[in-house]
């Protein structure tokens, strides 16, 4: 890791304080002060930074910091837990329509990973029983179906395609149509990468969603972004509407701040992590695990 | 803005557009601290005038030398690499089209064998450039591909070889050994060609991005930055703390999907977008 970890910071900073026995509110603001780098340097957005911070400095310059024999220690708990609060405390699971199939749409910003995550994920449901259907929405991208298909063919997993020459809305229909047929219990449907300014591609998106209802749009977003995962985030939940965030690449070194930003501009769980190329490297996500990596500790 | 008075909520406020921009808080604090001193020594007066000096030495700073895209006149191999999804497959795409249109002889290496559809994606744009391509079966082994390819590229004489290479993690160990074989068979195969390394960065990446530079650079001489999806609300920051650390240039932005959507890099345009909202 490039940086010193924050909890090695903070030794640093606490260590000089520690023969006062208290912390006064200049040592607080010091110590808050290496978070907000910290979280900055993570990629966290600087808004949600902010916010964050001025939330902390509120419960550490209370009781329970300032009397504390080891104040260090806990302003770090406190970092901690507001950080696990904000990512969402619980992991949060898929969910399943009660009327059959079960239908989840990728979307995401150009190469975060959707059409791996799909494959994953069916990967995973098929695991648990399921019957999923892929849908080649992915029109555009250059070899864009070939991939699904090959990915598809990996964990054996059926792919409904119609080409390049039809309407993403249009396939979507008619994949429910053949999932009903043949049986198969969850459809996921696998779209291009769109930037979330691209008010017609966007506009694709939505008439998808009107036409199949889906049970989950899941948002796909590359663990590696930086401060722009607010501004796609945002977008994507204010003109789709997303139930979801799964974060993927998080087997690199990034710290992953980009997780609490999108967290925290849609208020909407994140679902799961992957965690590498293999179409089994897709976990549940927590949402503690994330704090401390967040936080380097 | 709203500052009239130079002071420090002022200096404040430019780091925090630098970091927004995604500069990273290291370097936009030395970007700010240098400022500061020049301000003083030019007694500037009034916060448009440290705006604009601002902008002259980011300008400075990300300034190209002329000769960067010297590779494109000589007998070059170039390689492109980068983690994985940035936009390696179209850049490449994008860059055969510019040179075959300016008359060059240009050929493809797919040296991507592993990712799914990976050959099949790199054909199409061979297509739609016109170029050839040179390759092999899924999940061959790519230092092959690019042995091949160097002698179908001595054979007939090409201008510019461009291998596309596997997505690959910069903390992968493996992925980054295979990288360096590949970039021995170059050397070793075609010892008197120019070797250029282009690395894709994704303008979306935070502070991860300068690791994959650094990374990178360990396994092959870095030559220059391909900076990718400007055409978005990112701003590519990285790429001036890119610049400060490890002295790499940007030499092309990728501005969309098509494939005429690549420009070379031009720090004034940069410069001026990273402070637009
Ligand atoms: N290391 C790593 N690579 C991943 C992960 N998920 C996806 N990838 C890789 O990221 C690249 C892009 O993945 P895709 O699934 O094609 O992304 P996409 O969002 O479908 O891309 P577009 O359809 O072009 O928008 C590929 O090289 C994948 O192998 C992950 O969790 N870890
Ligand atoms: N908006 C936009 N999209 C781009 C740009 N460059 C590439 N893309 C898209 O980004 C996605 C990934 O591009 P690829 O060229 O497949 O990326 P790659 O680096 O080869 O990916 P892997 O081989 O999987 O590592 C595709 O959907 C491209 O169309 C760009 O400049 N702007
Ligand atoms: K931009
Ligand atoms: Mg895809
Ligand atoms: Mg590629």
């Amino acid at each position: 890791m490039a940086f010193e970890s924050l909890t090695d910071k903070f030794q640093n900073i606490f260590s000089t304080l520690k023969k006062k026995g208290k912390l006064s509110e200049q040592d607080v603001k010091l110590a808050l002060r290496e978070v907000k780098l910290a979280l900055l340097e993570a990629d966290v957005n600087f808004k949600v930074v902010k916010k964050f911070v001025k939330d902390i400095r509120e419960r550490a310059v209370g009781h329970e910091v300032m009397e504390s024999l080891t104040p260090g220690q806990q302003v770090i708990k406190i970092v901690n837990e507001e950080l696990v609060k904000l990512m969402g405390e619980e992991k949060s699971d898929l969910t399943f329509s009660k009327e059959s199939p079960t239908v989840y749409m990728m979307v995401g910003l150009q190469g975060a990973g959707k059409t791996t995550t799909t494959a994953k994920l069916a990967g995973s449901l098929k695991k648990s029983g399921k019957k999923p259907l892929l849908v080649a929405c992915d029109v555009y991208r250059p070899a864009a179906i070939k991939q699904l298909q090959v990915v598809g063919g990996q964990i054996d997993v059926p792919v409904f395609t119609m080409g390049d020459k039809n309407k993403p809305v249009d396939i979507a229909k008619a994949a429910i149509e053949s999932a009903d047929k043949n049986g198969n219990n969850v459809v996921i449907i696998d779209t291009a990468g769109r930037l979330h300014i691209d008010e017609d591609m966007m506009g694709e998106l939505i008439e998808i969603k009107e036409n199949i209802n889906p049970q989950e749009i899941l948002l796909v977003v590359d663990a590696m972004t930086g401060q722009d995962a607010v501004n796609v985030a945002e977008n994507f939940n204010e003109k789709i509407g997303i139930d979801g965030v799964i974060l993927t690449k998080l087997d690199g070194d990034t710290r992953g701040g980009s997780a609490l930003s999108v967290r925290a501009v849609t208020n909407k769980p994140i679902k799961f992590a992957c965690i590498g190329e293999k179409l089994t490297d897709i976990e549940v996500f927590h949402p503690e695990r994330m704090a401390s990596r967040i936080l380097g500790m | 803005s709203s500052f009239t008075k130079i002071d420090e909520d002022f200096y404040e406020e430019l780091e925090e557009a630098l970091i927004v921009a995604d500069l990273g808080v290291n370097t936009a604090m030395t970007i700010i601290e240098d400022l500061r001193e020049k301000v003083k020594e030019n007694k500037i007066k009034d916060t448009a005038g440290v705006r604009e000096l601002l902008m002259e030495e980011l300008k400075e700073l990300m300034k190209n030398e002329e000769n960067l895209y010297e590779f494109t006149e000589k007998k070059s191999v170039v390689l492109v690499i980068g983690v994985n999804g940035v936009g390696k497959t179209t850049t490449i795409g994008k860059l055969a089209n510019q040179y075959k249109q300016k008359g060059k002889k240009v050929i493809l290496a797919a040296a991507d064998t592993f990712r799914a559809a990976a050959i099949d994606q790199l054909a199409e744009w061979s297509n739609r450039a016109g170029v050839e391509l040179i390759s092999q079966q899924e999940n061959s082994d790519p230092g092959a591909v690019v042995f091949d390819a160097v002698q179908a590229a001595k054979a007939r004489e090409a201008d510019l070889l461009i291998c596309d290479t596997a997505g690959r993690l910069h903390n992968k160990k493996n992925l980054m050994e295979e990288l360096r074989k590949i970039f021995k068979i170059i050397n070793r195969e075609y010892p008197e060609a120019h070797k250029e390394v282009l690395l894709v960065l994704d303008s979306t990446t935070g502070q991860n991005a300068l690791q994959q530079a650094k990374q990178f650079k360990d396994i092959a001489d870095i030559t220059g930055i391909v900076l990718t999806k400007l055409d978005g609300t990112a701003k590519g920051g990285i790429a001036v703390a890119i610049q400060t650390e490890l002295n790499i240039p940007v030499k092309y932005i990728g501005v969309g999907e098509g494939i005429d959507d690549m420009q070379q890099f031009n720090s004034e345009d940069f410069v001026s977008a990273l402070f637009e909202e």
